[in-house]
């Protein structure tokens, strides 16, 4: 089956400053997609090429099979829903929702009929007649997708739709949008810095840095087997040690811990020498037997977890998340404890 | 900016009292001791006795022959300078419109540290008084001036062009004089416009003609109606321009007025009521605009 969206090489430079640098990406049909990243990785940038709001300096960018990339926005049967909503401020809701529809020449009785529909879907079906200004933020939020699926678009391109709403309405908007993705059978290409929003929507996300995709996945794979220094650190906490691999075999990596500890973990393409190897700070236990020693700085109390941080004998910090339970032995400051790895805690990483 | 606090309210009833003063003196006032002198009789030389009639009103609309012994009919001649000086003030209105919204679209596009030099660029020439800028304009189009000469000397014409003393040098100067009142206005709307709305539109279809006028045109139509009053108006009133760059057949409402009140020859009374009339003209106008702009706003 030919993918939705399929990038190749694209690269986008603004003047002397290279905000691409040849990112390729494969999208399959009906899928959540999400870029994450931080703030000036060139989601938006990437987004905005996808949309033809930015030529592509180079690269080719597929639609279904169709090269794009020198269509103009309007030729595209790609819809997008704006991070400020843009809604036109002079036309009322339902007018907001028809104008995809109005544009593709159909007439008013339909296009009425099918702009009520979306926004049914919406849950604003009351709001019809009320201009933009009227209505608040996740209101209009909602409006803005309506409109952009009105037209029934291929490829629906999210940048950072929530980010304006309250964290109440962030969650339940998250929940929506995941069914009316499922429910529209609809590719979308969702755009976020909130790994926690890409973690629970998304089939699969590309981790962006500084103009590059480091990792695709889905939020299991980038979670669990981070592939660089980047992705680890970036999705979640971590424990980044650097360790001495001294040997490779059958896809087992011997290294020596802090503390001098040996520890072996699976690692397909590692070389002997010095590497990044993140432990997940809920992955490690307390106990007296454990292989690594640290010294434990502070508590920190966090509702549902204990965040116990800590030193190894090397002096580089530590971290373990203990859950909040009545059976959970709290360590004091000042103590010296034996840490677990649990097996796969530990995931060597390539850079 | 405290939005809740309410403690500068018993403070605005005094405050406002000296923006009262200056529209009462400086707007109200004239109106009215306008509007009385419209309706005063007209002294020989000049000025005004203090005789009520609507002898002003009526020189203004109606005729009764050379001697004032016909039947009474309609006069055409004050009407006809009128209708003229509309005409007149809508066409520069219209081009005002069309020359000036592609330029404070241009402007409003730059970027921001340029925006500030196209902007000055623009109002350069109305730090020179009016009056100059006219006679000046007069000069570069007269038979012997620049234009022509100029024209000649490349062999374009072999004849110089008779502009002076047409309703083209008049609707030159008018077009020139207030030019900058349909560009800041606009300007100001352009510079507020959400580029992002044009994307969107894009973005659903829309080419960018059907963008202009779906999108663009509404957004910033109320930069455009108060740059089409801050022209039309005062080129209603204009006669600076019709005096200096026209002639006998391009008089306009505001020279009519304007010789009313010169020397001996004027008439106070008259002066005033054509006055009157032209800013219920205005008004009415005005008023037809706000009308219809509410109403869309609530619909
Ligand atoms: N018009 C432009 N001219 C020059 N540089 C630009 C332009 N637009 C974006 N950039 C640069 O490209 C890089 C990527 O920007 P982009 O807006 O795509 O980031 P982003 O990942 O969406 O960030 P955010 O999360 O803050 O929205 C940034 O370094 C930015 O400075
Ligand atoms: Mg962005």
């Amino acid at each position: 089956m030919t993918a939705a969206v399929h990038l190749q090489d694209v690269v986008k430079r603004y003047g002397s400053v290279t905000a691409i640098h040849g990112v390729s990406l494969t999208i399959a049909d009906n899928e959540f997609f999400t870029l994450l990243g931080p703030s000036g990785c060139g989601k938006t940038t990437l987004l905005r090429m996808i949309a033809g709001f930015e030529a592509v300096t180079a690269g080719e960018i597929r639609l279904f099979g169709d090269d794009i990339a020198r269509l103009d926005p309007n030729h595209r049967p790609v819809n997008t829903v704006f991070q400020h909503y843009a809604l036109f401020p002079h036309m009322s809701v339902i007018d907001n929702v028809a104008f995809g529809l109005k544009m593709q020449g159909i007439d008013l009785a339909a296009r009425r009929t099918r702009a009520g529909k979306m926004l049914e879907m919406v849950h604003l079906s009351h709001f019809a007649d009320r201009m933009p200004a009227q209505l608040s933020g996740g209101q209009q939020q909602r409006v803005a997708l309506a409109r952009a699926l009105a037209p029934a678009p291929k490829v629906l391109l999210l940048d950072e739709p929530l980010s304006a709403l309250d964290l109440k309405l962030r969650q339940a908007m998250r929940v929506e949008l995941k069914t009316l993705q499922q429910e529209t059978g609809i590719t979308f290409i969702f755009v976020t810095h909130d790994q926690e929003e890409a973690l629970t929507m998304s089939d699969r996300i590309a981790v962006m840095s500084e103009g590059r995709v480091q990792q695709v996945g889905s939020a299991r794979d980038i979670y669990e087997t981070p592939d660089n220094r980047f992705v680890a650190d970036f999705i979640g906490e971590t424990n980044l040690l650097e360790v001495d691999v001294h040997s490779v075999t059958d896809g087992r990596a011997s290294m020596t811990l802090p503390g001098g500890h040996p520890l072996t973990c699976p690692s397909a393409s590692a070389t002997p020498g010095r590497h990044a190897l993140s432990i997940r700070p809920e992955r490690v236990t307390i106990a007296a037997t454990g292989e690594l020693k640290a010294t434990v700085d502070r508590v920190v109390y966090l509702g549902t977890d204990l965040q116990v941080l800590s030193r190894l004998a090397d002096g580089s910090p530590f971290t373990i998340r203990l859950q909040n339970a009545a059976r959970t032995t709290i360590p004091e400051a000042g103590a010296t404890i034996g840490l677990h790895l649990e097996e796969g805690a530990a995931r060597l990483l390539a850079d | 900016m405290a939005g809740g606090d309410d403690s500068w309210r018993p403070l605005a009833r005094p405050l406002l009292i000296p923006i009262w003063v200056v529209i009462g003196v400086f707007s109200l006032l004239p109106v009215l001791l306008m509007a009385v002198y419209s309706f005063l009789t007209k002294e020989f030389r000049g000025g005004v006795e203090w005789d009520f009639t609507l002898a002003a009103y009526d020189q203004f609309f109606v005729t009764r022959g050379l001697f004032g012994d016909e039947p009474a009919q309609i006069e055409w001649t004050y009407i006809t300078i009128f209708w003229r000086s509309i005409w007149q003030a809508l066409i520069c209105t219209a081009l005002c419109l069309l020359i000036g919204f592609p330029t404070a679209w241009f402007i409003a596009t730059r970027p921001a540290q340029s925006r500030g030099i196209w902007l000055f660029l623009i109002t350069i020439p109305y730090w020179v008084n009016l009056l100059i800028r006219t006679v000046s304009l007069k000069f570069l189009i007269r038979d012997n001036g620049p234009l022509n000469e100029g024209l000649m000397a490349i062999g374009l014409i072999t004849e110089p062009l008779p502009l002076v003393n047409t309703n083209l040098a008049v609707q030159l100067g008018l077009f020139y004089s207030y030019l900058p009142f349909m560009v800041l206005p606009i300007y100001a709307a352009v510079e507020r416009y959400n580029f992002a709305l044009s994307e969107a539109a894009a973005d659903l279809y829309a080419s960018r003609w059907t963008t202009l006028r779906e999108i663009v045109l509404p957004v910033v139509k109320p930069g455009m109606i108060a740059g089409c009053i801050l022209v039309f108006v005062p080129a209603l009133g204009a006669f600076l321009a019709p005096d200096l760059l026209g002639g006998a057949k391009t008089f306009m409402i505001g020279s009519l007025i304007d010789e009313q009140f010169k020397g001996s020859q004027g008439n106070w009374p008259f002066g005033a009521a054509a006055s009157m009339i032209l800013m219920t003209l205005v008004l009415i106008v005005l008023v037809f605009y706000a009308r219809a702009a509410s109403r869309e706003g609530a619909a």
